[in-house]
């Protein structure tokens, strides 16, 4: 890829922006209240699927009743996802217009393919939920198979973007402007696609696991420990238990394809000031002034893990110009929280396994399910992390060394009172949602059948 | 073009009846009945309700798809009111999702008065933007136009208003032909009144508004009187007629298409006058991305409402139609021998198969460098989830704890 890093002269003119941070952190905020919510888009309808399924095949009313009370959790928290996904469609627009204006042409078709999953979800979450009593258990399961496939498409069209911005292709650019455009290029023929999209989709399944089977470990935690709640617990955390190790191994495939593709963001996230080989990894610390204070030091273990080999060369920050460089403490700080907590859950996924080899049960320690209960929001810290260590990483560029976040920033006024508003208006829906969980968690069981 | 406009055709006609009915649910009156209207306003929508968003998005992605330069100077331009409307269908899909949870009425009123709140203001946002376009107050570039005055002024106001009253007219049509089905004959009535209101103030406000826009948008008025507009606009004043015909006549089926004809013919109207100018300077021809980038999105998009329409359709028929392919109650049917076979052999062969896909996929996808390496392994260790999964969860399940 040739693209020469000179400066935009952008589809819209030149931008005079004050709050670029606010209008960042305004975009942030609004992914962080997204996510989330995608990933129980993600996972949540196969959970339910194959409840109802197992419910069916044994013929114990339980599972269905177990199927029916998520199902309504699901439909909840599905909406919520539509609203904060069309808020960032406006987003896209209002904060970041000379992004659209320049590059819609480029990355569009990925979200306006991602609309009709989105819609295709949608559709059959309206039928599945309606047709519970309406249809007959097969045709009900079979409504339930597209949501599952949306799911993955629609994660795979916006990962497909977001890896466009990342590791950007599928254009030229001739005086600011993007010509000889080839969407399907840009967006399906990257390498860099594939390493996003598995680790989101794992991340979808072991977030949604994690959260659902904390939640039955609070209820057991309390002393109500009958079928119901196990059955309920087992399901999401053996998925979650299974996928968390997974996760280990893929995140690593991730980490080799950014080394390769942004050594500037692998640089951020080990704190490697200085270009060299045998580079080392440090765990915990600070950065400051080109080094990682308080530390633990391992030597060549980035060049192995990056290249697999001790004594590669690893392309320091000082491979780029200081205003090149994005924040590191920020990146390295959240990239640390990702890995540690993705460790710690995929123990308390190999602790499953184990016990169920050898011992056929689940774990009967308490302490285990205290952890499980912490396993649901730290798993969700984990994610939130993950994103903020890949789009800070990113910075200061929105289309990596192609065009820089405050090039693309709208002119408009007000961003920090529309920062502002957001941040009541989505405190006002978090507490909502909260609410109505409790809600549907205190219905006894025989009520939800409507 | 035609596309975005068929989908903001559909956002109007579908979502516009959504909108409508949450502003119904503030001002049905006390007691009894009111809180029947309420109820039933609700359910209506109930089903369809995140299907009818997600036209808003589809309109959104693909203007900035094909029309990158268009899109970037209107949201910059328009972002007052677009965040206005943005937080609106927030309130208003909040609203929604809270509602399913409670039975409580002092709750109830308080979500329903939030939601018609938001379900006012998001619709009149959003009229208001297009007044802004259509008055050619958004020039091209970044937030170059006025941020007030480009959608508050008197175009965009009567716009946002008429957007408004349009909404209320189609949900009390489609409302009153939901209650005659549902068989809520004491429904029918309040809801026939609200439809002849609201669409004689949809009328009054449509004449009167020609006024504003010989004045205000003069470019505007002349193409939809003398010019383009004009067949769209004879079609929306004939259907819109005949809806009212249909409705004091307590046809409501029927006048629920012509309802819809008679607001998506105003779309079209403004679509045609507005034409081909997009914004000032930019014409729809201009504006368009490359011929590559139109290819593939028109096929994206055709594509994409190949598997969409019938799912659509198989909705509606559900949630109008009530039942779909009932009657048959299908049993599981038992384990055949192979099945059994498998199922006796699971505990210790899936556990095997699983760990081999663990140790496939470790060592393709961490250790081997090649592409197709890490594609096959990343097959693999989802195989070991699914296999896993198999084998793990059916001996949890079993697992009778001791002593709980």
């Amino acid at each position: 890829m040739t693209l020469s890093l000179v400066t935009l002269a952008q589809a819209l003119g030149p931008v005079q922006q004050d709050h670029l941070l606010q209008a960042r952190q305004m975009q942030a905020l609004s992914f962080a209240v997204h996510i989330p919510l995608v990933c129980f888009g993600i996972a949540f309808p196969l959970m339910v699927l194959v409840m109802e399924w197992m419910g069916h095949r044994t013929g114990d009313p339980l599972y269905l009743a177990i199927a029916r009370r998520w199902s309504r959790i699901m439909v909840a928290l599905f909406a919520v996802g539509v609203i904060t996904g069309t808020i960032l469609s406006f987003e896209m627009g209002l904060l970041w217009p000379n992004f659209t204006a320049t590059f819609g042409g480029v990355f569009g078709l990925g979200f306006a393919i991602e609309g009709f999953s989105f819609f295709l979800e949608a559709i059959f979450i309206g039928i599945y939920i309606y047709g519970w009593d309406r249809l007959s258990p097969r045709a009900h399961m079979l409504s339930a198979v597209p949501i599952v496939l949306t799911g993955f498409t629609g994660s795979l069209m916006v990962i497909a973007v977001n890896a466009w911005m990342n590791h950007p292709s599928g254009f030229r650019l001739v005086r600011g402007q993007a010509v000889d455009i080839s969407p399907v290029d840009a967006l399906f023929g990257n390498s860099y696609l594939w390493h996003e999209l598995v680790h989101m989709y794992l991340a979808g399944y072991i977030v949604t696991g994690f959260v659902v089977a904390g939640a039955y470990a609070v209820a057991r935690l309390r002393g109500r420990w009958g079928r119901y709640e196990r059955t309920a617990l087992v399901v999401p955390l053996t998925i979650a238990a299974l996928a968390s190790p997974v996760q280990v191994l893929v995140g690593d495939w991730a980490a080799r394809d950014v080394a390769e593709a942004q050594p500037t963001k692998l640089a951020a996230l080990e704190g490697l000031a200085k270009t060299e080989r045998g580079a080392p990894i440090h765990v915990l610390g600070w950065y400051h002034d080109g080094e990682v204070k308080f530390g633990i030091g391992i030597p060549k273990m980035l060049s192995v893990l990056a290249f697999h080999d001790p004594n590669a060369r690893v392309d320091g920050l000082d491979a780029v110009a200081p205003e090149d460089r994005p924040p590191v403490n920020i990146v390295r700080i959240c990239f640390q929280v990702m890995v540690g907590i993705g460790t710690l859950l995929a123990l308390l996924g190999v602790i499953v396994l184990y016990m169920r080899v050898r011992r056929r049960r689940l774990p009967q320690w308490r302490w285990f399910y205290y952890g499980l209960a912490a396993a649901g929001p730290l798993s969700v810290v984990a994610l939130i992390c993950g994103w903020i260590t890949t789009e800070v990483g990113r910075q200061p560029w929105v289309v990596y060394r192609v065009m820089r976040t405050s090039e693309s920033v709208t002119a408009a006024g007000g961003i920090p009172i529309g920062y502002a508003t957001l941040w009541v208006v989505y405190l006002a829906v978090g507490v909502g949602v909260v609410w109505i969980l409790r809600r549907l968690a205190r219905a006894p069981m025989a009520v939800a059948r409507d | 073009m035609v596309f975005v406009l068929l989908g903001l055709v559909f956002y109007v006609v579908l979502g516009g009846a959504d909108f409508g009915a949450a502003i119904w649910q503030v001002v049905p009156g006390s007691g009894e009945r009111g809180e029947r209207i309420r109820e039933h306003a609700h359910e209506a929508v109930g089903p369809v309700w995140e299907a009818n968003h997600v036209w808003l998005i589809f309109v959104l992605t693909v203007t900035w798809t094909a029309y990158p330069v268009a899109f970037g100077s209107l949201a910059s331009t328009l972002c007052v009111a677009l965040f206005i409307a943005g937080l609106g269908i927030i309130v208003r899909g909040a609203a929604y999702a809270l509602r399913s949870g409670t039975t409580d009425r002092r709750e109830i009123g308080r979500i329903d008065a939030a939601s018609a709140v938001s379900s006012i203001l998001t619709p009149f946002a959003l009229g208001a933007a297009i007044g802004g376009i259509a008055s050619g107050r958004v020039p091209v570039g970044n937030a170059t136009g006025d941020l007030i005055t480009s959608w508050l002024n008197p175009t965009s106001i009567l716009i946002g208003a008429l957007a408004v009253v349009f909404c209320a007219y189609l949900a009390a049509v489609y409302l009153s032909a939901d209650a005659v089905r549902r068989g809520e004959a004491d429904l029918v009535a309040p809801f026939r009144v609200r439809a002849l209101v609201a669409g004689s103030v949809a009328g009054a406000l449509s004449i009167g508004g020609l006024v504003v826009l010989h004045e205000d948008a003069y470019r505007l008025y002349h193409e939809l009187l003398a010019g383009d507009g004009l067949p769209a606009l004879i079609v929306s004043v004939i259907a819109g007629l005949a809806t009212f015909a249909l409705v004091v006549r307590e046809r409501f089926e029927p006048a629920r298409y012509t309802a819809a004809v008679a607001v998506a013919a105003i779309v079209a109207g403004w679509a045609l006058a507005q034409s081909p100018v997009f914004l000032p300077g930019l014409t729809v021809e201009e504006a368009a991305a490359s011929h590559d980038v139109l290819v593939a999105t028109v096929v994206a998009v055709v594509g994409g409402a190949i598997i969409l329409f019938p799912s659509l359709v198989l909705l509606f028929r559900l949630t109008l139609g009530g039942q779909l392919g009932h009657g048959h109650e299908e049993r599981p049917e038992p384990p055949g021998p192979a099945r059994e076979l498998v199922l006796a052999a699971a505990p210790g062969l899936l556990g095997r198969v699983a760990a081999a896909c663990l140790v496939a996929g470790f060592g393709l996808l961490t250790v081997a460098e090649a592409g197709w390496a890490h594609a096959v392994g990343v097959v693999a260790l989802f195989a070991f989830i699914v296999v896993g999964f198999a084998g793990a969860a059916p001996a949890l399940l079993d697992d009778e704890p001791a002593g709980g």
